[in-house]
């Protein structure tokens, strides 16, 4: 008889999910932020390098056309934000192909929100307030930490993470016992990077505390702004509890021409990985162009915030059916 | 031969990476929201029994190691060699003391072992999970004693030592389990 039917998250967890969405959405009403829906299927998608999307095929005779199933609703919740709907939320499901794992599932739900007005600094508290208002009576944190990218990276590692020295990083390599970073990582500094802070530093991060870390470096900037004191480190955030990854904020990027040529840059770094081609968002630089309010934009994945208030190890035992059962 | 793609990677899965064949441990896939994605990988390798943790890029690939289970029965020891024989087929393997190893002090003549092949010669010998071998020589227990308290060393016909309660005497016929090296009990004969 077949079991796979059946959820592979408990009845217990339904309740809890539902819960928390309604704290959630609680905590934005009392704030006047507006709740909104975009599309899951668009006609272009982002140009991240590091993203792989779902597409789909649109059939409408005689009409044929690829639609691709979003990684994140930022380019229509910013168009939104330039037509002037004033600071948004939305709780959607976002798609990334070919992630899968203890804490990946390609289809996972996502709470992405934007202040207008709100500095990088502003948004940063009210993280941490939305993260207390849900762990509070659940799973009681530490005090919340707030350390910037380059004190964390030299606190772990030695390393300056805002100045590539290729031996330094080597010798870092050598020393701490993965020795295939260099093969792996070349003379790429955002692979350095990556490789470092995701098996050095992101597991000790945020012992049963929310760990914000913010300044990242510039070549980590994505849709953030370049910080305006400290040219090589950009407004972004990221927040950790218990070594897990939970979402990613910017203040944002609102130059129309910086963002077209930070798009031209990511193509051309899929173009030299082979990844398939993305014709950039025009849509989004129209929007950029007519003017996007001053804003700091925050996502959160839920199902990893409930994987962290419940102590799971696994992602698919908070979501009702994983890819698997899908 | 065929190659596995680190998405394929899951534990069990016999590859070769720098020249020796290894069975994947564990597979973890890592990836920050906006970065790089890797697969951390425990692996052992099966030449020196060592676990070591191996990242790679996610989409890269490993050759597949041609290594088989085989059950086997274990004939005799020349001396300088092991040998060992499919009971199916009557093909036999002679195998030298590095890839017996701690198998040995379990291995009694016609018994019956898993043998691993690496392109067809014995990479290592896995004795059955229980043995039932006679006590060679144990000190006199206490009479009357039947608890399970305490115990005392008793030297098997293969060499092994293993704890057993005081009233096992010298002659019987124990089973003992191999992966702890734990007495499990009497047997009738």
């Amino acid at each position: 008889m077949l079991t796979d039917w059946q959820p592979t998250c408990s009845i217990e967890l339904l309740h809890l999910r539902a819960q928390v969405l309604a704290e959630i959405r609680g905590f934005f009403l009392a704030r006047a932020v507006l709740e909104v829906e975009t599309p899951l299927l668009s006609h272009s998608s982002g140009t991240d390098p590091q993203l792989n999307f779902f597409t789909s095929d649109y059939c409408f005779y005689p009409l044929q056309q690829t639609l691709y199933l979003q990684t994140s609703p930022e380019f229509a919740m910013k168009r939104l934000l330039a037509a002037g709907s004033g600071c948004i939320y939305q709780i959607c499901k976002a798609f990334r192909n070919g992630e899968s794992g203890c804490n990946h599932n390609p289809e996972f739900t996502m709470l992405e929100w934007y202040r207008v007005g709100f500095t990088l600094t502003h948004l940063m508290d009210e993280i941490a307030e939305l993260i207390a208002l849900l762990f509070k009576e659940r799973a009681p944190l530490n005090p919340t930490q707030r350390i910037s990218y380059q004190d964390l990276f030299f606190k772990y590692t030695g390393l300056d993470a805002l100045l590539f020295n290729y031996d330094d990083y080597c010798v870092f390599a050598l020393k701490s016992q993965t020795p295939e970073a260099i093969e792996l990582c070349k003379t790429d500094h955002n692979a350095w990077l990556d490789f470092i802070f995701s098996h050095h530093i992101q597991p000790s991060l945020g012992k049963n505390a929310l760990c914000m870390v913010y300044g990242y470096p510039a070549c980590q900037s994505s849709l953030a702004r370049i910080n305006k004191d400290n040219s090589k480190v950009t407004d972004r955030v990221e927040i950790f509890i218990n070594g897990i990854e939970l979402g990613n904020g910017y203040y944002e990027l609102t130059d129309a021409q910086e963002q077209n040529q930070r798009f031209d840059e990511e193509i051309l770094v899929r173009q030299q990985n082979s990844r398939p081609v993305i014709v950039k968002n025009m849509q989004l630089i129209a929007a950029l162009e007519a003017g996007l309010p001053e804003c700091s934009g925050m996502a959160i994945g839920l199902d990893r915030l409930l994987m962290v208030l419940t102590s799971n190890k696994h992602i698919e035992d908070v979501i009702p059916f994983s890819l698997a059962r899908s | 031969m065929a190659s596995y793609s680190t998405n394929e990677f899951k534990a069990g899965l016999k590859v070769m990476l720098d020249s020796d064949p290894c069975a994947i441990i564990e597979n973890e896939f890592v990836k920050p929201g906006k970065g790089q994605a890797f697969n951390r990988v425990k692996i052992r390798n099966l030449k020196t029994g060592r676990v070591i943790e191996r990242t790679f890029k996610s989409g890269d690939s490993l050759e597949a190691a041609d290594v088989v289970d085989v059950a086997m029965q274990y004939l005799y020891n020349d001396g300088d060699f092991r040998h060992f024989m499919v009971p199916d087929t009557f093909e036999q393997y002679q195998c030298n003391e590095k890839a017996v190893s701690e198998a040995s002090k379990w291995l009694k003549d016609q018994d019956m072992c898993t043998v691993t092949l690496w392109n067809d010669s014995p990479l290592s010998v896995t004795p059955a999970n229980f043995v039932e071998l006679a006590i060679v020589e144990t000190d006199p227990g206490v009479r009357g004693d039947t608890s399970g308290g305490g115990g005392k060393p008793a030297t098997l016909e293969t060499g092994a030592v293993v704890r057993v309660p005081l009233f096992v005497q010298q002659g019987e016929v124990i089973k003992v389990d191999t992966r702890t090296g734990e007495y499990i009990s009497r047997v009738k004969e």
